[in-house]
């Protein structure tokens, strides 16, 4: 019998990846193009929709052809993407409008003020379970009415789809301006600040706030379900999954019951907490969210805490300053010395996000002296990756009942042992990496897989997890302690920097 | 008998002509100072560049020579690098086989473990990335020392300390050992490290076809092989899969 697989499009903030996984939930081929980051001004941060629909047009036969496989052998695929980044685009002719504005863009933060003066913070949270932020879709929005003439009028007019990236390729994959389908699953939706985090529909008073009509939006639909064929590309490849990133990575670390967590460390890093079917409203700084929807089951939420900028900070490191030529080797540059020398970085690039949520925050080296090397930068570089999980994981178990006694870790920057051993030290928790570090696409294919009846049922997916790595504590609680109160001073020297443009 | 290679003499000139002044050349000066057309010129600056003998400057597209010929006797692959590269090819084979994978690279007459996955069975297992394991009573060791990633001769000039009755302590023993390696390109290591233990191996490559380093497996003797204590060719096939995996993501383009 010819073996099949299930196939996982990953579309990340960095690059597109196509990703085949066999029963095992064993990676079989793996394909993936990078696409350019677009920086227009401070601040802005962009990407082209076209060059992205183009890199997976390229990485899903390469990925089939890298292992051999034949088309029929794919039993269904699943999506991932990057989260909030928003994308319009003409209904009839299928170009976007303009470029798409990327989730680490700042160019909303006067709107943030605004939102959180009037009506204020918990209009929002009661509604979306959101804070206004530069990272919500909705705000970008209404950005791009107030800025694109007569945007707004076509979109009233229905000439103007809005999707996240999944929306975006899905409506591509399944015919585009010819009858593609304009979908969305609960988990990207519920970062739109657009749906009702109770009921997972688009909430009209939301809506009607950020003058957003409906007719542009995409139907929301289960997170793991059947949606239709593709009609391009790979003809009749049954598409059955759609996941924000970091859900889905939360689902393929199986983590399906209450009190399960992982952290994922790529770009940013997302600590996403499992809370079951109920919507548990955090005091201490991080966001409720949808976890995920299988078929017609209940909603899973999450509590998710979200750090804007971790391995984004390496390849700032690798690219605008050019002190290494490729990310992991920060690792060994941080390597040639013993310790960060005083130096600490706060990338606050877009801000901070949780569990501090402050948009006028910027980013700090501090504790520069003559003594310090590239080495302590890179040193300082990988800490705060480290700093920013401890302080997510600090309102995570402020929030709960239960503190989080290990911490399940995967993403790219999980091959950096140097940092992964520093995550465990100053958590003082163990960290675990399990056997697939794609855990993102992994848990796009789980669904995928889930909803085509290729896996029965969690229970399965669950016994596919193993531990391939884990680092145990191993620092001195007087110096973890003390570097974490320079890390915090390191951060008060971040806040205020962004003032409000004197009128 | 073949003649020399015309391209890799006018490579060798390029490579003269660029160390000879401390300025860097445009493409025009270095085709007009050795007589070639621009077109090959630019080929072979290319080429050069490629394995990073060459760096371009990126403001005025002039030539020097590259970072990496000054540290040829060097690995030119970060460690570091290798681990980032291999993790999702290192993690389906210890999926596939159930056994744990190590990568390793030479350090000062040992393999350094750079990468290591944890035998899926979920107990309790302890990271050992960072540990140093003998040349040659080592599956890793000896595709090292096989495919010249390592010298043989400083590990023979040290001696070959004897772990088990099974270590190939006698130079012969080890040289006739490592041709065999290459010849079927695998190498296997059977309770000579410890009693009760076996590991196997298969070369990673980089540009060029150089080894850069070497994925193996290892677990109980009973496990790695069969009951005629062989290696399994199950298994072999699995390293041998990954190593290829890792090579052409690499950029080695035959394996």
């Amino acid at each position: 019998m010819v073996e099949r697989y299930v196939m996982s499009i990953d579309q990340g903030t960095n690059s597109t990846r196509c990703i085949l996984f066999d029963h095992g939930g064993r990676l079989a081929a793996v394909a993936q193009r990078e696409h350019q980051q677009h920086f227009p001004k401070p601040g802005w941060v962009e990407h082209d929709a076209v060059e992205i629909w183009h890199n997976l047009r390229r990485v899903i036969p390469e990925a089939l052809s890298g292992a051999n496989l034949a088309a029929e052998q794919v039993a269904a695929a699943g999506v991932a993407n990057q989260r909030e980044t928003t994308v319009l685009w003409d209904r009839h002719t299928g170009t976007p409008l303009g470029r798409a504005i990327v989730w680490q863009d700042t160019r909303t933060a006067p709107l943030v003020e605004d939102l959180r003066r009037r009506p204020g913070e918990e209009f929002f949270l009661e509604r979306c379970g959101l804070p206004p932020s530069t990272y919500f879709s909705a705000l970008r929005i209404r950005w791009l009415f107030d800025h694109v003439k007569g945007l707004e009028q076509r979109a009233k007019d229905g000439e103007v789809l809005f999707g996240t990236m999944e929306s975006w390729l899905i409506w591509n994959l399944t015919g585009g301006a010819d009858g593609g389908l304009h979908i969305t699953d609960p988990t990207n939706a519920s970062r739109t600040m657009l749906m009702n985090i109770r009921t997972l529909t688009w909430d009209e008073e939301l809506l009607a706030f950020f003058g957003v009509p409906r007719l542009m939006l995409p139907e929301i639909r289960s997170s793991a379900e059947t949606y239709g064929e593709a009609r391009t590309l790979l003809p009749g490849l049954r598409l059955t999954a759609a996941l924000g990133d970091q859900q889905a990575a939360l689902f393929g670390q199986t983590c399906f019951s209450p009190g399960e967590a992982k952290c994922t460390y790529g770009t940013g890093s997302f600590l996403l907490l499992n809370t079951g079917t109920d919507v548990v409203r955090s005091r201490h700084g991080l966001l409720t969210t949808v976890a995920y929807k299988i078929g017609d089951q209940q909603p899973v939420y999450a509590l998710e805490g979200s750090i804007a900028v971790t391995g984004s900070l390496v390849q700032w490191f690798r690219d605008r300053l050019g002190l290494i030529s490729s990310a992991p080797e920060i690792e060994t540059l941080a390597r040639t010395v013993e310790d960060n020398g005083g130096c600490y970085i706060v990338p606050a690039f877009s801000g901070l996000f949780a569990p501090r949520w402050r948009s006028d925050a910027r980013g700090v080296i501090v504790g520069l002296t003559s003594y310090i090397t590239r080495g302590h930068l890179a040193r300082a570089v990988l800490e705060a990756t480290g700093w920013q999980t401890r302080e997510v994981v600090d309102a995570m178990n402020a929030d709960s009942s239960v503190a989080l006694k290990e911490l399940k870790v995967d993403g790219g920057m999980t091959a950096d042992n140097l940092l992964m051993q520093f995550v465990a030290d100053v958590l003082d928790v163990p960290v675990v990496r399990p056997m697939v570090a794609e855990t993102v696409s992994l848990g796009a294919a789980y669904a995928a897989g889930l909803a085509a009846g290729y896996w029965p049922d969690l229970e399965v997916l669950r016994r596919n997890w193993h531990p391939a790595a884990r680092w145990l504590p191993d620092m001195d609680p007087g110096r973890r302690d003390a570097e974490y109160d320079n890390w915090q001073r390191a951060v008060e020297r971040s806040l205020g920097w962004i003032r409000p443009p004197r009128s | 008998m073949a003649g020399p290679v015309q391209s890799i003499e006018r490579a060798a000139a390029i490579l003269r002509l660029l160390a000879a002044g401390p300025r860097r050349l445009g493409l025009g000066e270095v085709a007009a100072s050795l007589g070639l057309a621009k077109g090959t010129a630019h080929g072979i600056l290319r080429t050069l560049q490629h394995v990073d003998f060459v760096e371009q400057d990126a403001a005025t597209g002039k030539y020097q020579l590259g970072a990496a010929l000054l540290h040829l006797g060097t690995s030119y692959l970060d460690v570091n690098e290798l681990r980032s590269r291999s993790i999702n090819w290192a993690d389906a084979l210890a999926a596939r086989s159930g056994e744990a994978v190590r990568l390793g690279t030479p350090l000062e007459g040992k393999v350094l473990v750079v990468h290591h996955v944890f035998r899926p069975d979920d107990t309790l297992q302890t990271l050992d990335v960072g540990a140093l394991l003998p040349l040659h009573a080592s599956s890793l060791g000896k595709v090292l020392l096989a495919y010249g990633t390592t010298p043989l001769d400083a590990a023979l000039e040290s001696g070959l300390d004897a772990y088990t009755r099974h270590t190939l302590v006698a130079p012969e023993q080890l040289t006739q050992a490592l041709a065999e390696v290459r010849e079927v390109g695998w190498a296997a290591e059977v309770q000579e490290m410890s009693m009760g233990e076996a590991g196997l191996s298969a070369p990673i490559r980089g540009h060029g076809g150089l080894v850069v380093g070497a994925i193996g497996l290892s677990g109980p003797v009973e496990r790695i092989c069969d009951s005629q204590g062989r290696p399994r060719p199950s298994l072999i096939t699995l390293i041998r899969e990954a190593a290829r995996a890792i090579s052409r993501d690499l950029g080695a383009a035959r394996w």
